[in-house]
């Protein structure tokens, strides 16, 4: 008690103005606030707003750089690899989306039973998400090898002839997107299953009491409990699918026969193989143009369909 | 529901799906212990027939594994300290303290999240060229530092903790600073452990950005190292299988002994939004 008297006594004889006062707490707060602040936005807001000027130039990062306006874009539209590259990105999301929110809901309806061994199943399908994508690229490169691969082997078993996989150009996106389900589908269902557990109990006791079929309470109660949950996870999955990167340059590069090269690979290829750097700031920006417009697109649609979940 | 089994068909659907994402994980373990005459088989071979080194040794002694290791461990340790450090700092300059732009500037960190890392990356290399951190190590964990889910989460949490304590401290006499550093964080570990696992998955992971920084091997983070080596040497499938061990092992084991940790952290990243 002493202390106090003598600190308040204290300030009462230094008489400190108001203004110096909350010029004291805005440096007080910045000095906790600004180290990263500064860095968040040092190496976000501005990098970003950098790269639109970039995007407006021919510049290969040596020589002084060539103002040439919106024609990045405009070559970008008639550009065929580019044409390409979109195409494989556009199937590869339609896959992946999908699928990882429908597995995403089984599995954690699954994992939501309590049953024996469940601990074990959990870790199970979890684990792979810890994995790094370039690891889990290098593997998928062993377990889908067309000679010696346990994945051809399987088939083999159930009397299916052997494939090429990634070495096929008619095959090589849809393994890669079933590598990139398997890295993934253990983050949806641990969204899932919070989410099926915030369900109240006793929504689904009085349903079941008034004569619901099982089936009745996962399309009339579950189902759309879980709305918020899939908009989330529905806008989470098609950035993850648009910006694969690190699975793709660990088993195929892109080839073969550019059959995988998507749009995030090309711009990689475009800025740091072979020095564009404006036109690959102009493939990202109108990557992230459109990433943004699917965004605003899935949440303005889920608001429009009300309580119905597809 | 009735018994037609002797257990819950659950198990049908569960057990072949838990293998299916088990299997291959063991499947490198055990390969990275076979010999390059037994990888070349077919049908494959789940188990050695004897524990063979060679891959360990040819990945350790002709590729400098065990540096990019040390570089991995140097870059996420520096990304999760300093996270812990500047983003529990900033969460709590902008839960409780009054300054001046305090509004706009959250907004503007909040407002970052939806810039993409393929806009970011040709800028950062070219500011990094500037500032002459290119192809050092620092230039893989600087972008790693702070970040705006970082601030995110912690001002979210100390937004949720009771202010009277706080208060009291203030009134005993303690300073900002020490009332954050000795009252306020003790209390934060929960939210704390969160961030430190999330920080560590991403930075140690991350195959990108390092790829684009770094050129020179003995600066190369596990996992640029591993996809380089890959790149190269195709067929040497016990060293990449070994060195996919190596990468990916330490995070395995932190995931099996802190499990319900990570699935929280999962859990948040996923809810917040």
């Amino acid at each position: 008690m002493a202390l106090t008297f003598a600190a308040s006594s204290h300030a009462v004889v230094r008489k400190v103005s108001p203004r110096g006062r909350a010029v004291r707490r805005s440096l007080t707060g910045w000095a906790f606030a600004g180290p990263a602040t500064v860095l968040v936005v040092g190496l976000s807001l501005f990098p970003a707003i950098w790269a639109f000027f970039i995007s407006r130039a021919r510049w290969n990062g040596i020589s002084p750089g060539v103002p040439v306006g919106w024609s990045n874009y405009q070559r970008l539209a008639t550009d065929p690899d580019m044409l390409a590259a979109a195409r494989h990105t556009l199937l590869l999301t339609v896959l992946f989306v999908p699928s990882s929110i429908i597995l995403g809901i089984v599995v954690a309806i699954a994992l939501n039973q309590r049953i024996r061994l469940i601990g074990f199943y959990r870790t199970c399908i979890f684990v792979p998400y810890v994995a790094s994508a370039a690891a889990t690229g290098i593997l998928a490169g062993f377990v889908f090898n067309p000679q010696f691969g346990a994945a051809n082997d399987v088939l083999r078993h159930l009397g299916i002839p052997q494939q090429q996989f990634l070495e096929s150009p008619t095959q090589a996106l849809f393994v890669i997107c079933l590598i990139a389900l398997w890295g993934e589908v253990g983050f949806c269902t641990v969204i899932y299953l919070a989410a099926l557990q915030d369900i109240p109990r006793e929504l689904v006791e009085a349903a079941t009491m008034d004569g619901a079929s099982r089936w009745r309470v996962f399309r009339h109660i579950t189902l759309p409990e879980l709305r918020p949950v899939t908009v989330f996870t529905a806008v989470w999955q098609t950035i993850t699918a648009v910006q694969l990167f690190d699975l793709i340059y660990t088993t195929t590069r892109g080839g073969p026969l550019n059959s995988t090269q998507t749009v995030v690979y090309y711009i990689y290829e475009l800025a740091f193989q072979t020095q564009r750097l404006g036109y690959g700031a102009a493939a990202a920006y109108l990557l992230f143009a459109v990433t943004l417009m699917l965004t605003v697109g899935i949440i303005w649609y889920s608001r429009r369909r009300g309580s119905e979940v597809f | 529901m009735r018994r037609w089994l002797p257990f819950s068909p659950w198990h049908l659907l569960l057990m072949p799906l838990a293998l299916l994402f088990v299997l291959p994980l063991v499947q490198m373990v055990l390969t990275s212990f076979m010999s390059s005459a037994e990888i070349n088989q077919f049908p494959p071979k789940l188990f050695p027939t004897s524990l063979h080194l060679e891959g360990y040794r040819a990945l350790l002694t002709e590729t400098p594994a065990l540096r990019w290791f040390g570089n991995t461990v140097l870059v996420s340790t520096v990304a999760v300290l300093a996270h812990l450090v500047l983003c529990s700092m900033a969460g709590y300059g902008f839960a409780r303290l009054k300054f001046a732009g305090r509004g706009l500037a959250f907004l503007v960190i909040v407002a970052t999240v939806m810039i993409p890392i393929q806009l970011l990356m040709i800028p950062t290399y070219l500011m990094f060229a500037r500032l002459g951190i290119v192809d050092t190590l620092a230039s893989a964990f600087v972008p790693w530092l702070a970040s705006a889910f970082g601030i995110f989460l912690m001002r979210q949490f100390f937004l949720a903790l009771p202010v009277e304590l706080e208060e009291a401290a203030r009134i005993d006499g303690c300073g900002t600073w020490r009332t954050f550093w000795s009252i306020v964080l003790p209390l934060a570990r929960p939210a704390l452990a969160t961030l430190a696992v999330f920080t560590l998955l991403s930075s140690w992971n991350d195959l990108l950005w390092p790829l684009i920084a770094i050129s020179d091997d003995n600066r190369f983070t596990l996992q640029v190292g591993l996809a380089n080596f890959q790149g190269m040497r195709r067929t040497e499938w016990s060293q990449l299988m070994a060195g996919n061990v190596l990468a990916t092992a330490p995070l395995i084991l932190a995931f099996l002994f802190a499990q319900r940790k990570f699935i929280a952290t999962m859990t948040f990243s996923g809810l917040k939004g």
